[in-house]
């Protein structure tokens, strides 16, 4: 008879253990699902995990994707993991990352084409506040009426994306794009383009400020009462109201700051790799940095392994896509599958196994 | 804009049979809230009953083989989640949006193949001299067995949440686990079971979709619906004839808005797209600001029995 036992705290061996198994777990079974797809499972791992970093071939031209692809995962997963410290569930990022790239890009093209080293913050700026207005809707209706934040958040998510079929076909069309959808493109117009800050590197200020995000959110969630107050509220939520914590106030701010920092990653997106506003330019990354969040032990430093994992499972992916012929669908899979593993390895965090029969009380 | 150009009896007709996927996944969710689980991953469920459903009647050239299949599968799928949050304790809202990731991805794994196909579609049931009522039977009395099926399921999951010894057990569940546990009742077993029935029903509503609304596969066709479903819920006050009301409001909405962008309105055609959602949202707000009436008490809660 196996049982469970509660551990008085949860366990730091295990906490840090349980995404590295979770990982192992999910490579045996991607492996599995692989070789159901008529791929050779070690070559279908090897391509994932490996290529991208250290093959000969093409490392050089992929390595530098890594940090493209995972700028906006940890810089919105960072804002997510505050919120669900404290018990709040904004399961909304694509669509704040979204709103932040539309209302950045406009700001942007507001004043094309001036020529000024102020337009680039400026529509950083005008992103966060995309993204920040954006949350602070699911924020405010749950102060003020109660009302689920998980339901409202990612119901946005959908009005979102048909705010940008118009945006894209509509009012930020490129009126020189010959009547095509899309916007102007950012990387023509050299004031607004978010560029590579160090050539190869795939270093753009969209990572620089995930970084800056990694340090904020650990000084704030470790040295600020602010952040002590954020994880009481999801640990203990009566003790927090009666040491005085103002919920309401708690929600905005969990849920303003991950809006903010959604809404700048789809402006980086939109200003750099994307390149324009298009009605397919978000690829589900506010999606994706829910398992980051997950993976990352909703803690910073945790964040930034799991976004850089995960973004390696991207190149990885598309990769198979191309070497093997997997579809890439199963990539989707394969992120959902670790998401999985991760929640169930989870148990031992928690709890200790028990064998043999219960003692009689 | 030209309004005389939407017919009504066909605009009934058409309200009925939007509704029945949302109906169906919404009435499965609220048995698994009865028992006290908040099940997110209704989205994953039901995409994965779709492609399952539509791949099986494709090959089958049966659409009922293929309903039947959804319904294993989804079912299956929900046990995932049955195993994760009531074996191995893991939070609930965390694993169903897992649910649903993974159910998207399993989707378009499975469906790759079969976009573009057309499937057998359900015959409409001939309901003799009630499909020849003038108006009302055109409306009411000519849809396939689903659309009745779906409200038959109301009715037997009111008649068992309300009469039946195990229907009170699910909801004492629902309520307090502690207490139920203490009684000597089984609350792993008995929420794993409603589990499965929520999966089973999402997967039908899922299967509807693809073999009968839209009639295709399309990856991420669901576009939402097993989130509408779960707000339904919220909307119902966990009440199985609301949650009927429910559905049939937003299918109501649904078909209206596509009718008005046939139709022309001098409305922007996003804002009509996103009306299913931003009603939602205002729904929920107006529910909420009322207060939450009949959440089940343990509504989300982990059991874990020290005893």
């Amino acid at each position: 008879m196996i049982r469970l036992e509660k551990r008085p705290q949860p366990s730091r061996l295990w906490t840090g253990l349980s995404p590295v198994l979770a990982v192992l777990l999910t490579m045996v079974f991607g492996g599995v699902l692989f070789a159901f797809l008529g791929a050779n499972p070690f070559e279908a791992i090897r391509t994932i995990f490996w290529d991208p970093l250290f093959n000969t071939q093409f490392a050089g031209f992929t390595r530098p994707q890594l940090l493209v692809k995972a700028g906006p995962l940890i810089l919105i997963a960072i804002g997510l993991s505050i919120g669900f410290r404290a018990g709040i569930w904004n399961i909304g990022a694509e669509g704040q990352y979204i709103m932040g790239a539309i209302c950045g890009a406009a700001a942007g093209l507001a004043v094309y084409p001036a020529s000024s080293f102020l337009i680039l913050p400026m529509m950083i700026l005008f992103g966060a506040l995309g993204g920040w207005a954006w949350a602070m809707i699911p924020g405010i209706l749950k102060t003020r009426f109660g009302t689920n934040e998980i339901l409202v958040s990612l119901m946005l998510v959908y009005v979102a994306e048909n705010i940008l079929a118009t945006a894209s076909s509509g009012f930020l069309r490129n009126p020189e794009g010959r009547g095509f959808p899309g916007s102007r493109n950012f990387k023509e117009w050299d004031a607004a383009h978010n560029a590579e800050l160090i050539s190869g590197t795939g270093m753009h200020w969209g990572v620089l400020f995930a970084f800056l995000a990694v340090i904020g959110a650990y000084v704030l969630l470790t040295r600020h009462i602010l952040g002590f107050n954020i994880r009481l509220t999801g640990e203990a939520p009566r003790a927090a109201r009666f040491s005085g914590v103002n919920p309401a106030r708690i929600v905005l701010f969990c849920l303003g700051i991950s809006g903010a920092l959604a809404g700048m990653a789809g402006l980086f997106e939109v200003a750099g790799p994307a390149g324009q506003i298009s009605i397919d330019f978000n690829s589900g990354y506010g999606f994706t940095a829910i398992i980051v969040a997950f993976l990352g032990r909703l803690h910073p430093v945790g964040i930034l392994l799991a976004g850089l994992l995960m973004a390696l499972t991207y190149i990885g992916g598309e990769l198979a896509q191309l070497m093997l012929g997997v579809p890439g669908a199963s990539i989707q899979l394969f992120q959902g599958m670790l998401l999985f593993f991760l929640l169930g390895v989870d148990v031992f965090t928690n709890y200790r196994l028990r064998l043999g029969q219960r003692e009689t009380a | 804009m030209d309004l005389s150009s939407i017919n009504p009896v066909l605009l009934v007709a058409s309200i009925m049979v939007s509704a029945t996927p949302i109906l169906l996944a919404a009435i499965g969710e609220m048995v698994v809230e009865k028992s006290g689980v908040l099940n997110l991953g209704v989205e994953g469920m039901m995409i994965t009953g779709a492609v399952v459903g539509f791949a099986i009647a494709v090959n089958t050239g049966a659409p009922g083989w293929g309903f039947l299949a959804a319904a294993c599968a989804s079912a299956a799928l929900s046990l995932s989640f049955g195993v994760l949050t009531q074996f191995l304790l893991s939070n609930q809202v965390a694993t169903g949006l897992g649910l649903t990731l993974v159910g998207l991805g399993l989707s378009s794994l499975i469906g790759k193949p079969y976009e573009g196909m057309k499937s057998p579609t359900l015959p409409k049931l001939d309901l003799g001299p009630l499909s020849d009522i003038p108006v009302l039977g055109r409306m009411l009395f000519s849809h396939d067995i689903m659309v009745y099926f779906a409200l038959a399921l109301v009715a037997g999951v009111w008649a068992f949440l309300k009469f039946t010894r195990a229907g009170l057990i699910l909801r004492a569940t629902g309520e307090s686990h502690d207490s139920a546990h203490a009684l000597g009742y089984k609350v792993v077993r008995i929420r794993l079971a409603a589990i499965a029935f929520g999966g089973a029903c999402a997967g039908l509503g899922g299967a509807y979709l693809s073999l009968v609304r839209v009639p295709q596969w399309t990856e991420g066709m669901t576009a939402g619906a097993g989130w509408i479903a779960l707000a339904i819920v919220v909307f119902a006050s966990w009440r199985p004839w609301r949650v009927a009301v429910g559905a049939y409001l937003f299918g109501g909405v649904t078909v209206l808005q596509l009718n008005l962008q046939a139709a022309g309105a001098n409305v922007p055609v996003a804002l009509l797209s996103a009306s299913p959602y931003i009603i939602t949202i205002l729904v929920l707000v107006v529910i909420s600001a009322r207060g939450h009436h009949g959440a089940p008490a343990s509504l989300g809660r982990p059991f874990h029995a020290t005893t």
